[in-house]
């Protein structure tokens, strides 16, 4: 027994003598980036995936027309070196990089664009995001079949280095849409080398097959391990470039991935176990970062389902939430309670609704709505997906309605396949959800709420609603555009078919060794400028 | 039997998986109506229950699985080929750790009955089996891989020394019940008349105990090898997850809560077409030790 454990200790002191340096201190030496990026990506197609593990990978691999702007706010050139809008803002003219180049060296044309445009659009190909280029003049009607002639799609290949956009309406935050990955380029005999126009399942994205046209190559890819993607010389802005390699590690499990942070393999988690970030804040530890994100926590309410449908008992429950408890109290890592659907200060977007804690008023809109004695108020079902955090918020949520308004509060707990199919046929009467903007402006979320749009599932539907949203997507007057929204957003708290919880944080651990890495509304870190220098 | 089995296996699973609410383009951002048709169509999941079935059946038979619904561009046979020989390789670790742990606590145990060499290895072997692997495993990270610094926290084959962790972690649970199995199966040959006879022939006690007794007194180890060489297939997903490895086990419980439809079918046929195989070949390997199951066949 004894030489058995002398010979474990021999194992682990060799192996320890072998592994003294850590990869984040290896990695500073030689500008290797240690990435967690949470899960597995789908793929890199960017037409196919969807997720933000999958953006991470692409916004190295790929560039669009624009790129993101590391500190937020209006996107930076990027394939196009700069662009013309027309002055009724339907027509945006773009102008290529002349040295933009994909990886293999060919180079990157106005044909690549309308190519990959109509690539996303092909309805065969079943891309998820083919709604980000709707706003494109008969984009809708080739993606849906109605015409099967791409010409009359509103792309224009003027020259090789001048595209042309014609759309629907003036869409103020078009430029902002290409900073998403769905709307960037393919390399098309690349794409055609190893299958269709329509195939899903290709292998160009292959490592040694893969080409695209951002600052880094793929370089090797291990499934549920790592993938490898290395500098591109041939990038355009390959000047600016500084780190050698990122590593982006698919770490589903937040506490291996916290421990692996611990232990020197990551330089970036892409999140944080929840129950550790008030310790993390409270020991003031210098990596934790907590930085505002354009997300919103909410309650949709099925308002098709007999109990809900009156507003006064959607506006009750609303008004029986103490919000600034919830996020001092339950979720307890800088999230800030939500009055509003759209975040505050999403491209400088200032929501006016107001949405009280007041029990007393919640209470007499419950009496007045029929409920009182003789009269008790249904059960009512709280649905959400498996998950810790959403159960602590759930049980906050149903002893404030019980205390405040004496209502039974029953909590359905459902694996997340189950509860999006409940949600999808209107199976609920509460259910938890988030939602993440695409890009920075407010119509990324009031959009969804509008009618026959499959993210609504509240059963809700209001035309002066859907007017007001038409109006504003239409109006090229930023001031008189967000006063059409602000409007919007107040019949939406109205008449409240969703009750807006918190506005999302992005909590994470970086190590103080990485530079260029700035907090965004999006979270787009545009890798080209992140590097690691000693702090 | 075997090919029965999973034929029926796979039939059960086809069906059952259907009836499972959901579907696996659900996503929190719903897709449109017309993309969903569109992506049912691309995986001909517009056809019949029954054309699906045949078709994914004629498939099996050509050795192909199909493409996997999570990940385009990947099929699962692909998958299962990259994701087997990890979770084989961490297998055969954690068998070895656990066989020379527990054979030798356990014989130990069962010669020095009744002494601290009997209760300590045992008291040890029974914390093993009650400490889930989901706990045992952040505890030596703690140790050996935050406090002390001596070993890599995650990962499998990427640094030197990352195996160390997750296989002693899987190995210590089989180690307790080989300790346990293998201390009652000595006890229980240890007392019968061919070990007298020769111990009265003058063998050493090395001897009696390497040459006679282990033969017989391990039978219920080997017969535990087979399956608990499945289980560690199958079961390793715990494992897996914690040391952020990349094997089969992983594959199998992502595809069942992505409703990866092919993945969940070629990992559960996979899974059982292994069972069959480690029983059998457990049954075989017992049968050749005893030889009064021989005598019997």
């Amino acid at each position: 027994m004894k030489n058995l454990y002398l010979a474990f200790t021999v194992v682990i002191f060799m192996s320890a003598c072998s592994s003294s340096i850590s990869p984040v201190d290896d990695g500073l030496d030689k500008q290797i980036f240690h990435f967690g990026n949470g899960s597995e990506p789908q793929g890199i197609d960017p037409h196919i995936v969807t997720g933000v593990p999958e953006h991470h990978l692409l916004i190295s691999l790929c560039e669009g027309l624009t790129s993101s702007n590391p500190n937020g706010g209006q996107n930076l050139p990027g394939a196009a070196e700069s662009w013309d809008i027309s002055e009724d803002g339907t027509v945006y003219t773009f102008y290529l990089q002349k040295n933009g180049k994909w990886s293999n060296g060919d180079a990157l044309t106005a044909h690549d664009f309308a190519w990959s445009w109509q690539r996303l659009l092909t309805p065969s190909l079943g891309s998820q995001y083919p709604d980000m280029l709707y706003y494109v003049k008969g984009a809708s009607d080739f993606h849906n079949g109605i015409t099967d002639n791409f010409n009359d799609v509103g792309v224009e290949v003027v020259d090789d280095y001048t595209f042309r956009v014609h759309l629907n309406n003036s869409t103020p935050f078009f430029l902002g849409l290409l900073s998403h990955y769905s709307t960037w380029p393919v390399h098309k005999e690349t794409v055609l080398k190893h299958g269709t126009i329509d195939d899903r399942n290709g292998q160009w994205t292959r490592p040694g097959n893969f080409v695209c046209n951002g600052p880094f190559n793929l370089k090797s890819w291990e499934l549920n391990s790592r993938i490898v993607v290395e500098k591109n010389p041939l990038y355009w802005d390959s000047n600016v470039v500084q780190l050698n390699e990122i590593h982006y590690y698919p770490v589903q499990n937040v506490m291996t991935e916290d421990r692996m942070f611990r232990a020197g393999q990551l330089h970036l988690t892409s999140t944080l176990p929840s129950q550790k970030c008030p310790v993390y804040i409270e020991e003031n530890n210098p990596d934790l970062r907590v930085d505002p994100y354009m997300g919103t926590y909410f309650y949709r309410l099925n308002t098709k389902n007999p109990v809900l449908t009156d507003v006064r008992v959607r506006k009750a429950l609303a008004f029986a939430i103490d919000r600034k408890k919830l996020v001092e109290k339950v979720t307890k890592c800088g999230q800030i309670p939500a009055y509003s659907f759209t975040p505050p200060g999403s491209a400088g977007y200032e929501p006016d609704t107001v949405i009280p804690f007041n029990p007393e008023l919640a209470k007499q809109l419950l009496v007045e709505a029929g409920y009182g004695p003789g009269n008790e108020f249904p059960k009512l079902e709280i649905l959400f997906n498996t998950n810790e955090d959403h159960r602590k918020l759930a049980l906050a949520i149903q002893q404030m309605w019980q205390q405040n308004l004496g209502v039974d509060i029953v909590l359905v707990n459902q694996d997340w396949k189950v509860y999006l199919a409940r949600e999808m046929i209107g199976d609920f009467q509460v259910s938890r959800a988030g939602w993440i903007g695409d890009y920075e402006d407010p119509n990324t979320f009031l959009d969804t709420l509008r009618p026959n749009r499959g993210n609504n599932k509240t059963g809700w539907e209001n035309q002066d609603y859907d007017l007001l949203i038409e109006q504003a997507n239409s109006e090229n007057n930023q001031d008189v555009r967000y006063e059409l929204l602000r409007q919007a957003e107040n019949i939406l708290i109205d008449e409240m078919p969703i009750i807006p919880l918190y506005t999302y944080v992005k909590s994470y651990q970086l190590s103080s060794d990485v530079k260029g890495y700035y907090p965004n509304y999006l979270d787009h870190h545009h890798p080209k400028y992140i590097y690691l220098e000693r702090d | 039997m075997a090919i029965p089995v999973l034929l029926a296996v796979a039939t059960m699973t086809f069906f059952l998986i259907k009836l499972a609410p959901g579907g696996p383009f659900d996503a929190e951002k719903a897709v449109s109506p017309q993309v969903l048709k569109n992506l049912n169509e691309v995986y001909n999941l517009d056809a019949s229950q029954w054309e699906q079935y045949t078709d994914y059946m004629s498939g099996i038979v050509r050795g192909d699985f199909g493409p996997s619904f999570k990940y385009p561009g990947r099929s699962v046979t692909e998958m299962i080929g990259i994701g087997l020989p990890i979770t084989f390789e961490l297998a055969i670790y954690a068998i070895l750790i656990a066989l020379v742990i527990g054979v030798f606590s356990g014989v130990l145990a069962a010669l020095k009955r009744n002494t601290l060499l009997d209760f300590i290895p045992m008291a040890i072997a029974m914390i093993g089996i009650c400490v889930p692997t989901f706990l045992m495993g952040p505890l030596l990270v703690l140790i050996f891989g935050i406090n002390l610094e001596w070993l890599p926290v995650a990962g499998w084959g990427q640094l030197a020394g990352d195996k160390i962790l997750p296989s002693v972690t899987l190995g210590f649970a089989y180690a307790a019940y080989i300790a346990r199995l293998s201390r009652g199966g000595m006890l229980e040959v240890l007392n019968q008349d061919f070990i007298r006879t020769a111990r009265a022939k003058g063998l050493t006690e090395t001897m009696v105990v390497i040459k006679h007794a282990m033969q017989g007194g391990l039978i219920p180890v080997v017969s535990f090898l087979g399956p608990a060489i499945a289980g560690l297939l199958a079961g390793s997903f715990v494992v897996e997850t914690i040391f952020q490895i990349p094997g089969l086990g992983r594959f199998y419980v992502e595809a069942a809560l992505n409703r990866d439809y092919t993945m969940i079918l070629g990992t559960t046929i996979f899974f059982s077409a292994m069972i069959v195989f480690f029983n059998l070949l457990s049954d075989l390997a017992a049968l050749w030790l005893n030889p009064r199951s021989r005598d019997v066949s």
